[in-house]
């Protein structure tokens, strides 16, 4: 049985070595490139990944042999694409463990997750009858997010809320970055009708109890939306066993180009929610007055979907199975630990989220005492190293840790200690370059 | 000297740190002046989070009216503040039509990617700000204040007889 939420720990040899990880480097071309005179350090996957050869010519070739609009037509091309367009859902569904007609595609997670908003919206005002109901939501119902979101898993449910009348609430978190559960318990009750949470958090790097969640959820017989769009890219991930109604990811963080995602759904959840968007591909029966609509994913499929974007990333799924999500895990893991050790050591710098020792994904943010973070980021630049820097998309978290903006270093499976060392010694320079150190300034 | 270096000088790092005008408290900020030939602005980026309130004062003096002073509440990044700090100075004693002069001369520097030499006649220590125009991504941290103030600069016009 595979662990599905926590990463294995680096010192065991699921983890990928450094001679894996030089190896994987040579199948991603952008990162073979200078910036401002250093070897590109890209340190911004939570951001978006980069891709290798194998995604790239998977979109190329589907381009060059098979390009054509799926679910119609009847010509050769017409179903070679559909087949492509199909084998890399069934292939996308099996990386995530769920049945291919629960899998639906959107062009990301932020779509996903509005997807579900305004189909439980549509349910809310009545626009279809029926098995819809259970979606329906009004004043006295309550949603329930956590304080750690990305913007993307929490205005969706603002506008939900305004639109509807429900309440909605949040789980906040401790000093560390981790949920208080305690609360957790308080907050989910018998008017909570849906609990969205992330999966792993895009700037803290916490990993969330999933199933502790899920149950409390389970209790009250509230609906689970997991994000899962900082954990797909980096932990074996199960979402049947993982017990959740609902998940969204993004194809770009996750090696794949940008424009693709999914949104897993129970197939009963799926068949019985109404659509989102509408128009062609997603009708079974269409009059002047009215339409019937196919069963999921179709459903929830309107227009000419994003073709070669699926097909590549199916090849990016492939890719990460093959190289083993565990391994990558494992990896990133230990590179996470090196982050936050090295940047606490270095004076001034405060890391955000789990402490040193405690499990994180690989990456971390940072604040530097004195030092805005975009100047760091710009700091960083000019020795050709690429980080995030921001409020990255979770400005109400960085309100709790009191900070408006950190900078933002993130791993991924082609990322070397050598790599991260060199952040570490640039960001040990950037205070005294900015003059706040006091001795020692090197300008 | 680097594109970082020229970006970063020294009357830039000692602007950011000194902040001239950056003495309004947060509750003037919160309130709009109601008193003629006053105006404020509050700009924000969103992208880095970098914020400004600014609040320019007219005074009659002779014929036209000057700049009596500019106050300002804010935090961001280095270019931001050295940016607001370096206008609150400037802009003393300037008359609208010069203040307006020297904001769309910086704004010209600033969009020209670096291919515009600035004005040291009109821009002052401003001038050292043309690192920036180098670094599309950071132009909108150094025209923030100067944003703020062109708009604050208009409300003040319009009120003072």
């Amino acid at each position: 049985m595979v662990m599905v939420s926590t990463p294995a720990t680096a010192d065991t040899q699921v983890a990928l070595s450094e001679v894996e990880v030089l190896r994987i480097r040579n199948d991603f071309p952008v990162l073979d490139q200078e910036v401002n005179g250093s070897p590109l350090v890209y340190l911004d996957s939570g951001a978006t990944s980069q891709n290798p050869r194998s995604v790239l010519e998977a979109e190329q070739e589907f381009y060059e042999l098979r390009n054509a609009a799926v679910h119609r037509g009847a010509h050769h091309l017409a179903v070679q694409a559909t087949d492509a367009f199909e084998d890399a859902r069934a292939t996308v569904a099996g990386f995530v463990g769920v049945a291919e007609d629960e899998l639906v595609w959107t062009a990301n997670a932020t779509a996903g997750l509005n997807l579900l908003a305004y189909a439980f919206s549509n349910a809310s005002i009545g626009t279809v009858g029926g098995e819809a109901g259970r979606f329906a939501l009004g004043p006295g119902d309550e949603v329930v997010v956590t304080e750690m979101e990305h913007h993307a898993n929490l205005i969706p449910w603002q506008e939900l809320c305004r639109r509807t009348g429900a309440t909605l609430k949040f789980i906040p978190i401790d000093d560390d970055g981790a949920l208080r559960l305690e609360e957790a318990s308080r907050l989910v009750t018998g008017r909570t009708r849906i609990l969205a949470f992330t999966h792993a958090s895009n700037v803290l790097g916490t990993i969330n109890p999933v199933s502790e969640l899920v149950r409390l959820a389970r209790a009250v017989g509230a609906l689970v939306v997991l994000d899962a769009c900082q954990s797909a890219p980096h932990l074996p991930l199960d979402f049947k066993a993982l017990d959740v109604d609902f998940a969204v990811f993004s194809g770009h963080k996750m090696l794949a180009p940008t424009g693709i995602g999914g949104v897993y759904g129970r197939r009963e959840l799926l068949n019985a929610m109404p659509p989102f968007l509408t128009g062609g591909s997603m009708i079974t029966t269409v009059t002047m007055e009215k339409a019937e609509y196919l069963p999921a994913p179709q459903r929830f499929e309107a227009g000419t979907q994003p073709i070669s974007q699926a097909v590549a990333l199916a090849a990016a799924a492939n890719y990460l199975r093959e190289t083993g999500m565990e391994r990558i895990a494992g990896w990133e893991a230990s590179l996470g630990q090196r982050l936050v050790r090295g940047l606490s050591a270095i004076d001034g710098v405060r890391v955000v989220g789990p402490a040193a020792g405690v499990e994180r994904l690989g990456l971390a943010a940072f604040d530097v005492a004195g030092v805005h973070a975009h100047d760091v980021g710009q700091y960083l630049d000019s020795k050709g190293i690429a980080v995030r820097v921001g409020h990255h998309c979770a400005q109400p978290l960085h309100r709790r840790l009191g900070l408006t903006a950190t900078t933002r270093a993130s791993t991924y499976l082609y990322n070397t200690t050598d790599e991260v060392d060199l952040l570490l010694e640039a960001v040990a320079q950037v205070r005294p370059y900015f003059g706040v150190a006091g001795a020692g300034a090197s300008k | 000297m680097s594109a970082l270096d020229a970006m970063y000088q020294q009357l830039i790092l000692e602007h950011a740190k000194t902040r001239s005008g950056s003495d309004l408290t947060a509750d003037q900020a919160a309130a709009m002046p109601e008193q003629a030939g006053v105006g404020q602005c509050h700009q924000l980026n969103p992208v880095c989070g970098d914020e400004i309130t600014l609040r320019l004062e007219l005074e009659a003096a002779g014929t036209q009216p000057t700049v009596k002073g500019i106050h300002w509440h804010g935090d961001g990044c280095a270019i931001s503040m050295a940016s607001a700090s370096i206008l609150t100075e400037l802009s003393e004693g300037a008359t609208p039509g010069e203040l307006d002069e020297m904001i769309g001369h910086f704004r010209e520097l600033m969009r020209s990617r670096g291919r515009l030499e600035p004005d040291e006649e009109i821009l002052g220590d401003a001038a050292a700000l043309a690192g920036v125009a180098k670094y599309p991504a950071r132009v909108k941290c150094a025209m923030l204040a100067w944003v703020a103030a062109e708009d604050a600069l208009r409300q003040a016009v319009s009120t003072s007889s």
